[in-house]
């Protein structure tokens, strides 16, 4: 009797997993398909064929991105319809809380989502690389991505640990970039991978190019992050919370590295980030998600001393200490919380995203999703009220 | 330092503290296993003595492997620590043996960092902070749904949260649980550990407020350690500033956060990126890392990345030099301003 049990047990498991599987394979073709649909519509070419040469033309140009996934609970929007600029050697900060979709964003840059859920559905990603070729990253083959990732565009990820493979020396993983793109042969490479420790600051660089990761304290292991990630001097490097996981002390040691090689190598800077210090100390520009969209962007300065949209202004009040520097004597007896909570992904309220929390919403936000209205200065906001909100 | 000294150095003048530490230890061995050959010991606390008032907040801040976790979970028993006293409301606790020590966990309680690890999944919220009443024997089976209910309310949670289970809240609200399950004893002490780090920073509000409004109200002593100085700095009334197992400076908030004393603090509080991008304020950039706590530098910890050290810092462990008004440092270089 219990074997029996035991095997039509197994049988029901095997069973729910085919069913679960099936789901997901239909699921996935239905994204796809969805994606074909939504793409079909050529209107945002124009940036795909932006000229190859001139400084002021943007490294990196996004319109209308979108990356939709299918979960068993349904569609989750997670980026629906971005748009921005960066310029060359300028550092744009995205910022926002947990779910807001700055992190698909950057993945879908990078063409480095779950495929089997995850699709960008729409929108155009113009890169410009290092040869001065132009080409939208969204319809980029893998062969193609393979020598953009790494070349022409890095990345920094939050949790160094993680992102390091710890069976491979340090030297290793960066001598591995150097090989695939510059062609270099192995001994070179090695001398190349000791140069970026040197560069990154690692004393005693020849002897630490032979440790393994888990010999290095965290800051060093993002140090070495930061070196495989320049080593091939790149056009753009996208940091996805690099100093999230490290201590403040650390932190700063490491926003410093980062400015100081930008500054050499000439880079563009994405960085995502959810501390609004973080971003004061690093950006020139700032776009702050919320939902999957950009509710406000402008220069850094502009966006975090007068902002316009409701949630930047409610963010940089619940931030403690934030009243008293703007001029009050006294710090706050109770920080400033926004009320409610992010709306659930797979089920938004149409209109304004942000009206159910704010407390200037009026019927209008909730009938129609606002556009990103230009505030003057170089800044917009996703609000219709922002002149009596700013005021 | 002598502990009648550091007493009479530490203690604010209010009465007799709720809680004073005595040169507490808490190392832990290295080795010692089957395989593995005795090493040395992670000196993760090592001789640190304050006090804490009734109803006052005191934050304990700190870069990781200072010891900061360890110490609040060495006062409530959570690690054994290895020499030293903790004395609560006039009774030695750690001397106690686990039977003895049974009725102290009901005044003593803790808030964990991670709202996600530190619920059990297949209770629920109802059982959850049951639990802790049954534990302690709180009353009666049938007055204790009123008492969850009530205790829910407190922490803005409704009834109906008490048949459900811990995956089906955010982030915040699972923290307003864990909250919720430490009050259900009603504790005069609590230790928080970083109980906001994981939360966003709109949450993270909601929660400083709520610990605020229950401290307040419940007239509440906590120890509130965090990494974070901005949240210490609108939460505590005194903050104790941690490196690598040893006490660096002892402050009220407004003395600390204007006026710090100690080298490794003025480090660590221009190391905080401040939102203001107008305002440029000067760094001072800390070489290196924190050095290992199995073999700590001589005399004073922080002399290998302190910009100020001398070769006399290697020599003693500096002792705390009154600074201010209930404001101890410990560094030699006492003619630094």
């Amino acid at each position: 009797m219990d074997t029996q049990g035991g095997v039509l047990q197994a049988l029901a498991r095997q069973a729910r997993f085919l069913t679960t599987a099936l789901r997901r394979l239909a699921a996935g073709a239905r994204i796809f398909q969805l994606g074909h649909r939504m793409g079909d519509p050529m209107q945002e070419t124009e940036f795909v064929t932006m000229p190859d040469s001139g400084a002021g033309y943007p490294v990196l140009r996004v319109r209308n991105l979108k990356t939709y996934f299918d979960t068993d609970r349904g569609l989750v929007k997670s980026v629906d319809g971005v748009s921005f600029d960066i310029a060359p050697g300028e550092t744009l900060a995205v910022v926002g809380e947990s779910g807001s979709g700055k992190s698909v964003t950057s993945l879908s840059i990078m063409a480095l989502l779950d495929k089997a859920h995850g699709k960008v559905v729409d929108g155009v990603m113009a890169f410009r690389s290092k040869d001065g070729r132009t080409q939208d990253l969204r319809v980029a083959s893998e062969a193609e991505m393979r020598k953009i990732r790494g070349n022409d565009i890095s990345m920094i990820f939050q949790e160094p640990m993680t992102s390091l493979n710890p069976v491979f020396t340090v030297g290793d993983q960066i001598a591995e970039s150097v090989v695939l793109h510059q062609k270099l042969s192995r001994p070179a490479a090695r001398k190349a991978a000791i140069d970026m420790l040197k560069v990154v600051g690692i004393s005693a660089a020849e002897k630490r190019v032979d440790d393994y990761p888990h010999q290095m304290s965290g800051g060093m292991r993002q140090r070495v992050m930061v070196a495989m990630a320049l080593s091939c001097r790149p056009t753009l490097l996208i940091a996805d919370e690099p100093t999230t996981a490290l201590d403040v002390t650390i932190q700063a040691q490491i926003l410093d590295l980062m400015k100081r090689l930008q500054r050499e190598i000439g880079m563009s800077i994405l960085f995502i980030t959810h501390d609004l210090g973080v971003v004061a100390e690093v950006a020139e520009r700032v776009a702050v998600m919320y939902g999957g969209l950009i509710v406000e962007e402008g220069d850094v300065v502009s966006v975090l001393t007068r902002p316009k949209h409701p949630y930047t202004i409610g963010l940089l009040n619940s931030v403690p200490g934030a009243r008293r520097r703007s001029g009050e004597e006294e710090g706050p007896k109770r920080l400033y919380a926004i009320p409610g909570n992010v709306p659930d992904p797979r089920n938004r309220p149409a209109g304004c995203l942000f009206a159910a929390r704010c407390t200037h919403a009026i019927d209008a936000c909730r009938a129609e999703m606002p556009p990103l209205l230009d505030t003057g200065g170089g800044q917009a906001a996703r609000c219709i009220r922002w002149q009596e909100v700013a005021s | 330092m002598s502990t009648a000294g550091d007493a009479a150095m530490v203690g604010p003048d209010a009465d007799k503290p709720l809680l004073s530490i005595r040169n507490l230890k808490t190392h832990f061995a290295i080795g010692g296993g089957l395989l593995r050959p005795k090493g040395g010991a992670v000196r993760a606390v090592d001789d640190v003595s304050f006090d804490i008032s009734r109803g006052e907040v005191v934050g304990l801040v700190g870069e990781s492997g200072s010891g900061k976790t360890t110490i609040g979970r060495s006062i409530l028993r959570l690690v054994k620590p290895t020499g030293g006293e903790v004395v609560f409301d006039g009774v030695d606790v750690a001397a106690l043996t686990a039977a003895e020590f049974q009725p102290y966990r009901r005044r003593m309680q803790f808030i964990f960092q991670d709202p996600y690890a530190s619920l059990d999944p297949r209770k629920s919220v109802g059982a959850i902070i049951g639990e802790a009443l049954s534990i302690h024997r709180l009353g009666t089976r049938a007055e204790r749904p009123g008492r969850i209910t009530h205790l829910l309310e407190q922490v803005g949670l409704g009834a109906d949260a008490m048949a459900r289970y811990p995956h089906e809240f955010s982030g915040g609200q699972r923290q307003r649980i864990g909250i919720a399950r430490a009050l259900a004893v009603d504790p005069e002490f609590i230790v928080a550990d970083e109980p906001v780090s994981a939360l966003d920073v709109s949450v993270q509000a909601q929660i400083v407020n709520l610990i605020q409004d229950l401290q307040t109200s419940l007239g509440l002593t906590m120890l509130f350690v965090a990494h974070d100085l901005a949240v210490v700095e609108h939460l505590c009334d005194r903050v104790i500033v941690m490196y690598l197992g040893r006490i660096m400076e002892i402050a009220p908030k407004a003395a600390l956060y204007s006026r710090p004393r100690h080298p490794y603090t003025k480090a660590l509080l221009s190391a905080i990126p401040r939102v203001d991008p107008t305002i440029r304020k000067e760094r001072i950039l800390l070489e290196g890392d924190i050095p290992s706590p199995i073999n700590p530098p001589s005399g004073c910890v922080f002399r290998t990345r302190c910009p100020y050290a001398i070769d006399a810092c290697a020599d003693v462990v500096p002792p705390r030099v009154t600074v201010g008004e209930n404001h101890v440092s410990a560094c030699i270089r006492t003619e630094l301003t």
